[in-house]
């Protein structure tokens, strides 16, 4: 009974995860907006736990940081040749000309996520972690982004 | 009669340019207005991190905020500047300047060399800072790595080559005012008052400007077309940020993000590097001067 439950997790995360990596390479661009979309959620969860409007949450904050790592692990998949236009994106052509660049950025990104995670202890840590983390969403947008609103 | 005629159009334009020449005559600051002054190198840091020097004096491709050698092109709809050195070397930087000459520069925008300096470089919000905190970041910039290298002259077409027009603009545009607190409000709305009007100069972008590139005083702070060139840069009254508070708006310069989850993008990122500097306090203040912003309507956006 055991061995089947676990089977039969692993089989719905082999799904789950073929499921995404079909996504990403049908639709990139819905993929990496479902994946931004993703930290948009982790970031006002997390702005909101700094700023004091909701309890800190040990728990929480450490998958917000897990969450974080994961998705700079996969951004750069999301960002196929054949992505540079389509689909009401956002992404700068300046990606696919440095995407050395960019890869170095998203790493960035995951690297900082992942040693926040492993250092956060209480409030003061995780706001410091926090924001330290979060200016790596400005820095990569103000070079890879084209805002259009 | 035409002769008559002739010789008033002669002396109008001579006391036109008699007037012009005195009216754009570079003001500076000589070094006997300076008393004396112990230089407090924290706060020099401060007014170099709320002033956000670096974002525009660093020297390109590299992540060091205290290389400042220059050299990055700043679009603008007069043509293109190229940021000066201004790091410590003694000929290619500030390293040789006086300190009347660094508060001149600062708060006169007037240079060494007794020219008008473009008002790309902010001195009209500078102007409000206090000759203390401008000396202080003197003291601090002396302490910053030399760095080498003279920056290329500026690519403006005429007539926006010719520095002495500078003076008229200076007369319109530049009022030589310190910073005023206001008795009644709080020290901590005053602080932020001051940091946002003057070292950090916010609303150099967040305004809209008119045809002489002067900012439209009655829209200040209600945003407008991005000076540099794409984009649009977002209201900042209470038009605009109505349903922020003020702990969104401190939390937006330590952090980069917004309230909604997105982040700040352009040139805000690097705003931010600056203001994730500060202390928490000054940052608070800055919020709470921002969120009392009376709601103005800016400038319309166009469709796109």
């Amino acid at each position: 009974m055991k061995i089947n439950s676990a089977i039969a997790v692993a089989a719905i995360a082999a799904v789950t995860f073929a499921a995404t990596a079909v996504i990403a390479q049908q639709d990139p661009i819905a993929a990496r907006k479902e994946l931004m979309k993703g930290n948009g959620a982790e970031a006002r969860a997390g702005a909101a736990m700094a700023k004091g409007d909701t309890p800190f949450d040990l728990a929480r904050a450490q998958k917000i940081f897990a969450n974080y790592a994961e998705a700079g692990a996969k951004l750069p998949g999301l960002f196929p040749a054949n992505s540079k236009t389509g689909g009401d994106t956002a992404a700068s052509p300046k990606i696919w000309d440095d995407m050395a660049g960019f890869k170095a950025a998203s790493d960035k990104f995951a690297a900082d996520a992942k040693a926040a995670g492993a250092s956060v202890k209480d409030l003061d840590s995780f706001k410091a972690g926090f924001s330290a983390v979060s200016r790596n969403c400005g820095s990569c947008h103000e070079t890879y982004r084209v805002k259009k609103s | 009669m035409l002769r008559k005629l002739f010789l008033a159009a002669v002396a109008a334009a001579v006391v036109g340019l008699v007037v012009f020449w005195f009216l754009t005559i570079p003001v500076t600051v000589p070094a006997s207005a300076l008393g004396p002054h112990t230089p407090n190198l924290d706060n020099g840091k401060t007014m170099f991190d709320a002033g956000g020097c670096t974002s525009c004096h660093a020297t390109p491709g590299q992540q060091d905020r205290t290389q400042l050698a220059g050299g990055m092109p700043l679009p603008s709809p007069f043509g293109t500047f190229y940021v000066p050195n201004i790091s410590s070397h003694a000929t290619d930087g500030i390293g040789g300047w006086s300190e009347a000459q660094f508060v001149t520069a600062m708060t006169k925008g007037t240079s060494p060399s007794g020219q008008h300096y473009y008002p790309a470089f902010p001195y009209t919000s500078y102007q409000r800072m206090a000759v203390g905190d401008v000396r202080d970041l003197f003291a601090y910039m002396k302490t910053l790595p030399a760095a080498e290298g003279r920056v290329r002259g500026h690519d403006l077409p005429f007539p926006f080559n010719i520095r002495r027009t500078l003076g008229g603009w200076k007369f319109l545009y530049l009022d030589g005012e310190p910073f005023r607190p206001d008795p009644s409000q709080s020290a901590q709305w005053n602080r932020g008052a001051y940091l946002v009007n003057g070292p950090a100069h916010c609303a150099e972008c967040h305004s809209p400007r008119n045809a002489l590139g002067g900012i439209v005083a009655a829209q200040r702070f209600a945003g407008g077309p991005n000076p540099e060139g794409k984009g649009w840069v977002p209201n900042i009254t209470q038009k605009g940020l109505s349903d922020w508070s003020a702990s969104d708006i401190a939390y937006m310069l330590e952090s980069g993000q917004l309230p909604d989850g997105d982040s700040v993008g352009s040139n805000m990122a690097a705003v931010v590097r600056n203001t994730a500097q500060l202390s928490a306090a000054d940052r608070d203040a800055m919020a709470a001067y921002i969120k009392s912003l009376p709601a103005i309507d800016g400038p319309v956006r166009p469709g796109r």
